[in-house]
């Protein structure tokens, strides 16, 4: 099955094309990283995936073939955006409540069990909580779901490296233990190294590049990730793999 | 669940899921606005009983009031003087008119409004729920909300303001049910214009997105609609009756225009010109400039043939006013929150 598959897929913002012609197919099991510059269309692609925007061209499916934003899609994808986006004003209880509210599945002893472990109290109001906690919170409740795909958009840009690490082991524990896919963007491609073993690589709205990231690293004879990535924006080639 | 559970076709199981249950979001929109909530019940339920203490005297006055007979006997006097005084600041319903406007700036604009300023729409968007539910649940439940508690209060305002509109005769500065500061605010009218500037809030949150400034533009678009409806569209309902002279006119009619003509032609408005009023010089030079109509010149134009004509909507036409006015606010109501529910659907991250 495929997670996420894309043909010829593109979003247009007044006449800039957001991404253009994009077509991948991203299989599940994996973590797949989403890297590219800023503004290379990663929060575009995500939010097309996760039905929050609808496509200008083409057509992007998830879980295999799930109209992306149909009630069936949403039922079994969990998305934390950009800046994990909270209730701020609400104590971490009611999100816990809304979240469960509307949701068919929702795992409440592993969200207190998790909360607890982090050492988030759930009278806390969500916006009194640190930027690591409350991407955490963001998190349990995006597991808690009981997803299986989690997407996450740029989930560590604000945080600092402890929070990183933190923020990041929760996602690979999810990924390994209960089987969860993962599609995340970063620009910051030192986090990705340890997790991710599938990657996208976009630039300027196109994909440059995409597939298993050890094949990857052998086909291009590049030792890691990051000189991989680095290297092929460098290169800037327009051709499209795939 | 792994990938082998998965149907070949995803459309059956799109079929099979059943979606989130509807009452769910009545806890979501609870928590959510209960802060908004508390403050409308708070308002009203501090201004309600304040009407209920000042209303219950003011009442009893005015059915004592009418009750005395001889009216012109000196206790009938003394009671309508004590009725008179009972006057108070929200005798004129001015001040009464900003809460249907206040209840949707501060209800209805932050609604989606603060989802899009904070970002939170896309947590709300992607839950299992469905954007589109959510936003009709939402809507409906609080539009549904704060009319009933308008509707509530708009009950208690009828009641309170029936002396106002009532017997022309006593003390209380008279006016037609009709009149535009009252109408408002009894009957259909508080719920309905409630409604209207919650609904009106919900879709400025939507397309301006930021609190604040939906917020103004709420307050802006409900003030040019009351106007608008209180100015232009209020005395079309139904068509004016005519009255000619002074026969017939109920004393708590709302008087739309007066026109005087003579031999079939329009000869003035209000107030005649200098060379018809000298027609009837005033009786003394007591008297000013002109007098009022009824007491002057007016008679004694009627006799130089001239013939008045008044043009009002019985205050008898209070509840068919109240059905139109209550009906076309609750289809634009509708409309607008359709709109905004449209725009959420179609509305990109």
């Amino acid at each position: 099955m495929n997670v996420v598959e894309a043909s010829g897929l593109g979003k247009r913002y007044g006449r800039t094309w957001a991404l253009r012609d994009c077509t991948l197919k991203i299989p599940a099991g994996h973590v797949t990283a989403l890297v590219g510059p800023n503004g290379a269309g990663k929060s575009t692609l995500l939010n097309l995936a996760v039905g929050l925007s609808a496509a200008s061209a083409g057509a992007v499916t998830v879980l295999g073939g799930r109209r992306s934003g149909s009630p069936a899609a949403l039922d079994g994808i969990a998305f934390v955006a950009q800046d994990t986006p909270l209730y701020k004003n609400l104590r971490v209880a009611d999100m816990i409540y809304i979240t469960r509210s509307l949701n068919r599945r929702f795992d409440q002893p592993y969200a207190r069990a998790r909360l607890a472990e982090l050492g988030i109290p759930p009278k806390r109001k969500a916006g009194k909580l640190s930027g690591g906690q409350q991407a955490q919170l963001a998190l349990t409740l995006a597991l808690a779901r009981r997803p299986r795909l989690l997407v996450l958009d740029e989930p560590v840009a604000m945080l600092d490296p402890i929070a990183r690490h933190d923020f990041m082991a929760t996602v690979l524990a999810a990924a390994t233990a209960d089987g969860v896919s993962v599609l995340l963007s970063s620009h910051v491609l030192t986090e990705l190294e340890r997790v991710a073993s599938y990657l996208i690589l976009l630039s300027r709205g196109q994909v440059r590049l995409a597939g298993q990231v050890d094949d990857l690293l052998a086909a291009h004879g590049q030792p890691s990730l990051e000189e991989l990535a680095m290297t092929y924006l460098r290169e800037n080639v327009p051709e499209v793999t795939r | 669940m792994t990938a082998r559970t998965m149907p070949a076709r995803p459309e059956q199981n799109d079929a099979r899921l059943r979606p989130v249950p509807w009452r769910r979001m009545t806890g979501v929109t609870w928590r959510q606005h209960r802060f908004a909530l508390i403050g409308v019940a708070v308002l009203l339920g501090a201004l309600a009983v304040y009407l209920w203490i000042a209303g219950v005297p003011l009442h009893n006055a005015y059915d004592s009031a009418v009750a005395c007979h001889p009216a012109s006997s000196d206790a009938c006097q003394a009671l309508d003087n004590a009725l008179d005084g009972m006057d108070n600041f929200l005798s004129n319903g001015y001040i009464l008119q900003v809460l249907p406007a206040a209840i949707g700036a501060f209800v209805g604009a932050p609604l989606l409004a603060r989802e899009m300023e904070t970002g939170t729409f896309r947590y709300a968007w992607t839950q299992g729920f469905g954007r589109r539910r959510w936003a009709v649940a939402k809507l409906a439940l609080l539009a549904v909300t704060v009319t009933a508690a308008a509707g509530a209060f708009g009950a208690l305002l009828t009641w309170y303001y029936a002396p106002f509109v009532g017997n022309q005769s006593l003390g209380l500065p008279r006016t037609t049910p009709l009149t535009p500061t009252m109408f408002d605010l009894r009957g259909l009218g508080f719920p309905a214009w409630t409604l209207a500037a919650f609904a009106i809030g919900a879709l400025a949150g939507m397309l301006i997105r930021r609190v604040v400034p939906a917020i103004a533009a709420t307050l802006v678009v409900y003030v040019g609609l009351v106007f608008a409806a209180a100015g232009f569209l209020r005395v079309h309902y139904l068509t004016p009756l005519l009255a000619s002279n002074y026969a017939a006119v109920p004393d708590n009619a709302w008087i739309v225009s007066q026109w005087w003509t003579k031999g079939g032609r329009v000869a003035f408005g209000n107030y005649p010109p200098p060379s018809i009023l000298n027609l009837c010089p005033p009786p003394s030079p007591g008297a000013g400039k002109g007098g009022s109509a009824a007491e002057g010149w007016g008679p004694c134009l009627i006799q130089h043939g001239y013939t008045m004509w008044t043009s009002y909507q019985p205050a008898t036409r209070f509840w068919p006013f109240q059905w139109i006015e209550g009906g076309w606010l609750l289809v634009l109501s509708a409309l607008l929150i359709a709109a905004t529910v449209w725009l959420v659907q179609r509305r990109a991250a």
